[in-house]
């Protein structure tokens, strides 16, 4: 089975409302489909995905796998930058390992 | 627009902390599954309230809180509790080393709060794993099914709070995108928190990793459990949440 992974750039997540941008990112994961944004997704951003993610669970879909950096500071430490962040269906992608610079993650298919 | 929300937000709460001071402090327990969050609650209310109450039933199943509890009223004196509960002040393992430790200050010694106790955040939710525990598939579809809509109810929670115990494993790597997203939207949304390492008394626990993961938060290492180390963590709580 082919597992397909989209780059989206960040002029195309900018180009987003909030919400279209949840829903393209979650229809993306839901089709199985790795998700890779570049400039990420803010904590809040995040926090809202998984908000979004828990109304849509079924026996099918148990949910996302989502990793990335801690958002960068900047600007007097008072804005945050989020960097890269990727997002992909639990049953496909698992990370195994994480730290400050590195995410190690399987992609398996079903 | 999504900033000028933001601000209003972090204004608002200046203000209502500067004019509006709330006599009594919501404060969440908040981390993911089968961190100890439903013990570290009873542990709270066993000590300042009722050592005959509990808040909710800890188990090793994970989600076994699927509805946020709350528990009103609970008064945090560390005076009268110092001279009955000689632990309150005892860390017994004197190789941790909380980031509190290293700069101690003087705290008031009463905290009047309710605690709600979250049930546990996380990303995805599958009925098999509740089976591995022995549930039948019907139970174990009725039990993700209520997870999820407790991970909905604990986001929605954060919007009331005035205050998190963010509770991490300390036997488990803490760099887990959940714990990045909470520690991420409470500093957006200007809300104290207490990073709390618990297990502690379990021989792989490691709540010096989590100290150097979150350098920028107070980490206080502890056993809800056992009860060690409760003591600061209860000292610090009076520094921060009034």
């Amino acid at each position: 089975m082919e597992i397909k992974m989209d780059l989206i750039s960040e002029d195309k997540i900018n180009s987003m409302g909030s919400t279209e941008k949840l829903r393209f990112i979650l229809d993306g994961v839901k089709s199985g489909n790795i998700v890779i944004l570049e400039g990420g997704l803010t904590s809040e951003e995040q926090m809202k995905l998984i908000e979004l993610t828990m109304t849509e669970v079924s026996d099918d879909f148990p949910g996302i796998e989502i990793s990335g950096y801690q958002a960068k500071r900047s600007f007097f430490n008072l804005r945050r930058k989020p960097r890269l962040t990727v997002i992909g269906p639990a049953k496909v992608m698992r990370t195994i390992k994480k730290d400050k610079d590195l995410i190690s993650a399987v992609v398996s298919a079903v | 627009m999504k900033l000028r929300k933001r601000r209003k937000g972090i204004l608002s709460r200046l203000l209502r902390a500067l004019f509006f001071r709330k006599v009594t402090a919501k404060i969440g327990i908040y981390g993911p599954p089968n961190a100890g969050k439903t013990t570290l609650a009873n542990r709270i209310i066993h000590t300042f309230v009722d050592e005959n109450e509990d808040i909710g039933v800890s188990t090793e199943v994970p989600h076994e809180t699927r509805r946020a509890v709350r528990r009103e009223g609970v008064l945090i004196d560390l005076k009268s509790k110092s001279e009955q509960n000689p632990y309150l002040n005892a860390n017994p393992d004197s190789n941790v080393t909380s980031t509190t430790e290293q700069k101690p200050r003087a705290g008031k010694s009463k905290l009047k709060l309710d605690i709600v106790d979250t049930p546990g955040l996380a990303t995805k939710i599958d009925f098999h794993d509740f089976m591995a525990f022995g549930l039948e598939e019907k139970e174990a579809k009725k039990r993700a099914k209520e997870a999820t809509e407790g991970v909905i109810e604990a986001i929605k929670w954060l919007d009331d709070i005035d205050g998190v115990l963010l509770l991490m494993d300390a036997t488990e790597d803490p760099y887990t995108q959940t714990n990045i997203v909470i520690i991420g939207n409470l500093e957006a949304r200007s809300i104290p928190m207490i990073v709390v390492a618990n297990k502690m008394d379990l021989a792989e626990a490691a709540p010096q990793r989590i100290a150097d993961a979150f350098p920028q938060h107070t980490v206080i290492p502890i056993s809800a459990l056992k009860g060690d180390n409760m003591g600061e963590l209860y000292r610090e709580m009076t520094r921060r949440f009034r």
